[in-house]
């Protein structure tokens, strides 16, 4: 016993040093080969960190054809963005986040601020962003971290926002959108028309939202005040008695069963509507969009209390400089100029710039997806599969009536230590 | 055989002779206990930087202070205080941390007694029934299968088995069993638990089935020539011979299942609470200190229970 146990040690012991030499041999080649490639690495290439809205593969590659440079995708959710700002700022070029998330990104001194003469498309940006007001000159909701609160600093290298424009941008706009409840309209078989449906009995087991303590708070404030028990200074910056308030009534609601799930990731949130999990549930456009085209009936339902909207945009890193900052400018002026604001208009997003986005699409789909019309022909995705019948009319309307009916937007609110907290102790009871 | 020492020199007397008559002829030859530290040196390295090293940053961030983009570092115990808040003023009442510890632990003893039931009988089976070696491998393989896809992929399979509309609920409402379909078979305690167990019996498995394959048939047949019969066997024999496997097994699950966040979360529809998921909310939201600060509780706390453990079975001793 003894004598075999010694044996398989000595061959242990042998297999174990020539692996040893083995692993030490090939971490001293993979130097030896990795050496070359940083010193040929001369194409202009730039880390993109984003969410996966904006990435789509047709936009990289046609930026490759148009201008050249490659762009290396980093993709990680929301939160997971925010993190790598703060935590790895040297780890990407170009960032790509929303607006909400300035009050802390700004304030780390982590990102450039872009200048604004140096971007060709900026004055034909849409006065959403710079005014607050739709082309049409509607006013749109100014609760929560709304762009226009937050897109200038006062110098190059200002840690505080600017309540004037000046030429120093925190984040050139992409893309942005109005959020509404999805709904299954075969199973509710009634007309929904307010936030208050979300936490209505009727309901029960089968409603769901997004698990983002930041924006899941606000859509339980949006049905707050729907119901009519309380009406918000500002839903996106709420006292802690007001935090208080609207997580009674999210716990409540969550006691009695109402929710289903939360989501946090696009497919989770097609999957429980596809599956019938759900029947109303906050939700993204594109993805009521997938649901529908798997021959799933699912309405973006509009709501007479109004969207709550969400924008992002483009900075860089503090680390980037010299050339690599040339074509982070050219990146950006590029992805303003139609190819790929056509494409995010294609998938029920909206482009930043307008006129440049119209060029680069059809005339029925700009009437479909923008002005809200009855489609001409079939409406196609970026992909070519099938979205929407001739016939269909986008639900919500034209670019002016959606973003027109913002209410608030997304936000990082003051007591945000204090809702993070509120959310364990929700998630607890 | 109370030091590793001791073990090496009684578990392989010719090498420890070989290289010292080796030493004589040869003297550039290393000593026996400066190999034993080459071998265990690169994990040990490992360990240190990778564990050790950051478990101390970790203990050293929990009482740092924090604001919404920064970690400030200068003595706070806010980590601790946020975490606890309302523990005392609540009573009777369960704070926060309370109801989400007893929660994670009513988890955790279920996955445990139910990996350690199956789990137990499985390696059984694999140890005493299966004749042949390669059988023995096959079907130890086959445990892994619930590894070969990923996290997510796993999770969103489950909702077309167990959903509202599943295969498990469609079935049932076709055979009449049942009228409504069963809310509870997903997005509850119970989905967390048969996903757990789906997944981690095998950790349970491994450690139990080599326990068992080491102990002597001779013991066995001893056991039955005397008389035992095959439960008395089972009870005085097997199972004091299995225990280390046990008990390591036992590690596996319990720590495993203490920290998980993301198969409760999916499971559990993001609505059960979890020690990892306070971790989670708190490291998401950029409240580092307090992430740590609740990891440092979730360490303690699991170190607590394994030590425990290994006070019911001294696994160096049983090894």
């Amino acid at each position: 016993m003894t004598k075999t146990t010694g044996k398989t040690g000595v061959s242990r012991r042998t297999l174990l040093k020539s692996t040893a030499g083995l692993a030490g041999l090939a971490a001293g080649s993979g130097a030896i080969t990795g050496f070359p490639y940083v010193m040929s690495a001369e194409t202009k290439v730039l880390r993109y960190l984003g969410t996966a809205v904006n990435e789509g593969d047709e936009i990289s590659k046609q930026c490759l054809k148009d201008t050249g440079i490659k762009i290396e995708y980093i993709t990680a959710t929301t939160d997971d963005v925010t993190k790598r700002v703060m935590t790895q700022p040297n780890s990407f070029d170009v960032l790509d986040t929303e607006y909400f998330s300035l009050k802390k990104l700004v304030p780390s001194g982590n990102i450039l601020a872009l200048d604004a003469k140096k971007i060709k498309e900026f004055g034909n940006i849409t006065p959403v962003f710079t005014k607050g007001e739709t082309p049409g000159g509607k006013k749109i909701g100014n609760q929560g971290t709304a762009p226009w609160k937050v897109l200038y600093l006062e110098g190059k290298d200002s840690k505080t926002f600017s309540k004037t424009a000046t030429e120093f941008v925190t984040l050139i706009p992409t893309v942005y959108n109005a959020d509404t409840l999805g709904i299954r309209p075969d199973i509710i078989k009634r007309p929904i028309s307010s936030w208050a449906e979300l936490l209505n009995p009727e309901f029960k087991g089968k409603a769901s939202i997004l698990n983002i303590p930041s924006i899941g708070i606000m859509d339980a404030a949006m049905v707050v005040e729907a119901t009519g028990k309380y009406k918000y200074a500002d839903k996106g910056n709420m006292t802690k008695e007001e935090i208080d308030l609207t997580m009674k009534v999210m716990t409540e609601a969550k006691k009695a069963g109402q929710f289903r799930a939360f989501w946090k990731d696009f497919n989770e949130s097609v999957n429980l509507m596809a599956s019938g999990e759900t029947v109303i549930q906050s939700m993204w456009s594109p993805a009521v969009t997938k649901v529908r085209s798997m021959g799933i009936a699912c309405t973006f339902q509009p709501l007479k209390e109004g969207y709550r909207s969400w924008a992002s945009g483009f900075c860089v890193s503090k680390g980037v400089s010299g050339a690599k900052l040339e074509w982070a400018y050219e990146f950006v002026n590029w992805f303003l100029s139609g190819y790929a604001g056509a494409y995010l208009n294609r998938q029920g997003y909206y482009s930043a710039v307008l006129s440049t986005a119209k060029a680069h699409m059809e005339p029925y789909e700009w009437a479909y997806w923008m002005e809200g019309k009855p489609a001409e022909k079939d409406i196609k995705a970026p992909d070519g599969s099938l979205l929407e019948k001739a016939g269909a009319v986008r639900d919500g309307g034209s670019y002016e009536d959606r973003m027109g009916g913002v209410a608030c937007w997304n936000a990082v609110m003051d007591e945000n230590d204090y809702m993070v907290r509120k959310w364990n102790e929700f998630i607890a009871a | 055989m109370d030091t590793s020492e001791d073990i090496l020199q009684q578990a392989s007397p010719d090498l420890v002779r070989g290289s010292g008559t080796a030493r004589r002829t040869k003297p550039a030859r290393l000593s026996p206990s400066f190999v034993s530290w080459l071998q265990a040196g690169p994990m040990m390295l490992v360990f240190l930087a990778f564990f050790l090293i950051p478990l101390v940053f970790v203990v050293i961030v929990s009482f740092w202070d924090y604001n919404e983009y920064q970690l400030l570092p200068a003595f706070s115990g806010r980590g601790y205080t946020d975490t606890f808040e309302g523990c005392i003023a609540q009573l009777p009442d369960l704070c926060t941390i309370g109801r989400t510890y007893v929660m994670t632990l009513k988890l955790c003893f279920l996955v445990w007694a139910i990996t350690l039931f199956v789990g137990f009988w499985v390696a059984y089976f694999l140890a005493f029934h299966v004749k042949s070696k390669t059988w023995q491998m096959g079907l130890s393989l086959l445990c892994t299968i619930p590894f070969w896809t990923s996290n997510v992929i796993r999770m969103i399979a489950w909702i077309p088995l167990l959903g509202r509309n599943g295969l498990v609920n469609s079935g049932l409402v076709k055979t009449g069993l049942i009228n409504q379909p069963l809310e509870w078979l997903l997005f509850s305690e119970f989905s967390v638990v048969l996903a757990l167990v789906h997944l981690f019996t095998f950790f349970m498995v491994v450690p139990i089935f080599n326990s068992m394959v080491r102990i002597d048939k001779a013991l066995i047949e001893a056991a039955y020539d005397a008389g035992a019969s095959g439960s008395q066997t089972l009870v005085n024999v097997v199972i004091p011979l299995a225990k280390p496997g046990i008990v390591i097994g036992s590690i596996f699950v319990i720590t495993i299942v203490m920290g998980d966040f993301i198969t409760i979360g999916v499971m559990g529809g993001q609505q059960i609470a979890a020690a990892g998921k306070i971790i989670e909310t708190r490291v998401n939201a950029l409240q580092f200190p307090a992430a740590a600060a609740n990891a440092v509780i979730l360490l303690a706390i699991t170190f607590l229970i394994i030590t425990m453990m290994s006070r019911i079975v001294d696994i160096r001793k049983e090894l």
